[in-house]
């Protein structure tokens, strides 16, 4: 925790691409390999979400746009939809893909405010993409092991559910090819989105227990022994 | 104040995580003193309107609308947005279902309103109301709070609240009153076509006594086999996490959490899963729960009564060993 506590201390830890938005970016490489096009990887955060866009680039991605913003953790949802909104409005893409959620702040929002803030129809948990004259059809993940099928027109946004691909790694002339493509800066500040002010997160925290725990030591061979003995005499489960 | 919930229903059934943000709704409308009504949307809801009508609440609106029979997120943000405008509630509350994740950012948003989503919790500081939810896949819990005007939107997660807490009417029945909404077929953009279940479950996890369960720590498919082995000495099924799944390790139908089974064994050995709350809302309920994870600072930890940090590669075999043992 960093010490006003509103945040981690990102010195302490590693960053990496959300794993979900890798699922998003394999499914929009797919559909340019299918049906053509240009896949444009947009990321919002300080410097080091470069690195994220360089990663889409050298998998196949044609350009990048970063909006930076080095406090970008203080934006509500709706503030940081409302930036890569702005960002993007004109661009007029036919398709936006995002992940389902982010593993950091886990708002689970984006893809659906995107939708609404640029009067596009979306569908969300999608499991499965076809595409054919202007309409995709698309499969939904509902609860409990349900699944629709639903049919949007283009352009529209969607988001992708994990494990719906198996995303490529970067090959060596991928890599070596992503030096040479453009990656667009835009500063946060200069798109004129004020912060919307909706909620704001006063302290975060490691979590108190519902349960307590009990730990056993020793070596594997001593652990293992102990719970199986804990699990027949203490819990009579086995 | 005055709350509103919105109940989840398809096909005049109960989404049931509707009744555990009931009971929360109940609980905190009777802190800040609030009128608390409960919107029910769909197309002939009335007899769910009227189950409704038998809880702890003072007015049940039934939203009904031909165009509201299939879901759609255009239909139901425009559809509960003029009930919100008219209801004028501070507060509207709704379970964190799939659904809801699909429409009510949106709803939301179209109000220039933001929404707090996935709530596990909620508490009072000095008289303010205060949501917890969890940040970095439950390794750490937020405190947030509302600073805009209301409507303010909030979603409880599945499990965060105990539905059977839902308290019945004081008094006989909370009155019903229809609610009518304008909403014209060329608004909804999306087009749903048919509901379906993929294969038929082949093993029911939810019978097992005990499930010995894989996470992304068991590494790779050949190391599955070894699970399966202690699975079968201490007489349970196997199941797993949705990345295992989802890698093609195990078949989708042995996925325990909120995109697969829901389950209750009486022991439930959690075997390299971190724990992210999409899992643990499948299993937290089981009556014992042990986890094995190199990481003491897992999630899983949150929800087990017996821990062993240590390597799953270790331990697993000298578990094999002495069951074994055991039986010789």
């Amino acid at each position: 925790m960093a010490d006003a506590s509103a945040w981690i201390r990102e010195s302490d830890i590693g960053f990496e691409t959300n794993e979900p938005d890798g699922f998003a970016l394999e499914e929009a490489l797919r559909l340019k390999e299918k049906h053509g096009g240009e896949v444009v990887a947009i990321s919002m955060g300080p410097e080091r979400a470069k690195q994220v866009i360089k990663e889409a680039l050298a998998k196949g991605a044609e350009r990048g746009i970063h909006v930076a913003d080095n406090e970008f953790y203080k934006l509500d949802p709706l503030t940081s939809a409302r930036s890569l909104a702005a960002a993007i409005e004109k661009e007029n893409f036919d398709l936006i893909l995002t992940g389902l959620q982010s593993e950091d702040q886990g708002f689970g929002q984006t893809g659906v405010l995107l939708a609404e803030l640029l009067g596009r129809p979306h569908a969300t948990i999608i499991m499965a993409i076809e595409v054919a004259d202007g309409r995709m059809k698309l499969k939904r993940e509902l609860e409990a092991g349900w699944f629709q099928w639903v049919e949007l027109p283009l352009p529209a946004v969607i988001t992708i559910q994990s494990g719906i691909n198996k995303p490529r790694y970067a090959t060596l002339k991928g890599i070596m090819a992503a030096k040479k493509k453009q990656i667009a800066t835009i500063d946060r500040g200069t798109l004129g989105v004020a912060d919307a002010g909706t909620q704001r997160v006063e302290r975060i925290y490691v979590p108190q227990k519902t349960k307590k725990t009990e730990f056993i030591s020793g070596t594997a061979k001593e652990a293992a022994a102990k719970l199986i003995e804990k699990l027949r005499h203490e819990a009579r489960v086995l | 104040m005055k709350i509103l919930l919105i109940a989840e229903q398809r096909d005049a059934k109960w989404n049931k995580i509707s009744f555990e943000t009931l009971a929360a709704a109940q609980q905190i409308a009777g802190v800040e003193k609030a009128a608390l009504s409960c919107a029910v949307v769909g197309q002939g809801v009335a007899g769910l309107a009227d189950e409704l009508a038998g809880y702890q609440l003072d007015e049940v609106l039934r939203v009904e609308h031909d165009l509201l029979e299939q879901y759609t997120p255009d239909a139901y943000s425009i559809a509960l947005r003029q009930v919100i405008e008219s209801a004028k509630p501070d507060l509207v509350l709704l379970p964190h279902t799939y659904q809801v994740r699909d429409f009510a950012p949106k709803l939301a948003a179209s109000m220039g309103k933001g929404m707090i989503g996935d709530c596990v919790g909620y508490r009072y500081e000095n008289g303010k109301l205060i949501f917890v939810r969890q940040m970095f896949q439950g390794r750490t819990a937020a405190d947030v709070v509302f600073t805009g005007e209301p409507p303010w939107v909030a979603t409880f997660q599945a499990g965060a609240f105990r539905a059977d807490l839902a308290a019945k009417h004081a008094s006989g029945k909370a009155a019903v009153k229809p609610v009518s909404v304008e909403l014209k077929p060329e608004q909804i953009r999306t087009k749903p076509l048919e509901l379906f279940r993929e294969a038929k479950q082949a093993v029911d996890l939810t019978q097992a006594p005990i499930l010995v369960s894989v996470g992304r720590g068991i590494k790779a498919p050949e190391n599955i086999p070894m699970a399966e082995k202690l699975a079968k000495l201490m007489g349970g099924e196997i199941s797993a996490s949705r990345p295992i799944c989802d890698e093609g390790w195990l078949p989708m139908d042995r996925q325990i959490g909120s995109s697969g089974q829901t389950v209750v064994p009486k022991l439930y050995l959690a075997l390299g899963i971190s724990g992210a709350i999409q899992h643990v809302v499948g299993m937290k309920g089981s009556r014992t729960i042990a986890a094995i994870n190199k990481d003491a600072n897992a999630p899983i930890f949150e929800v087990a009564d017996y821990g062993i940090v240590g390597d799953l590669f270790e331990v697993v075999p000298a578990m094999i060993e002495e069951l074994e043992k055991a039986r010789s």
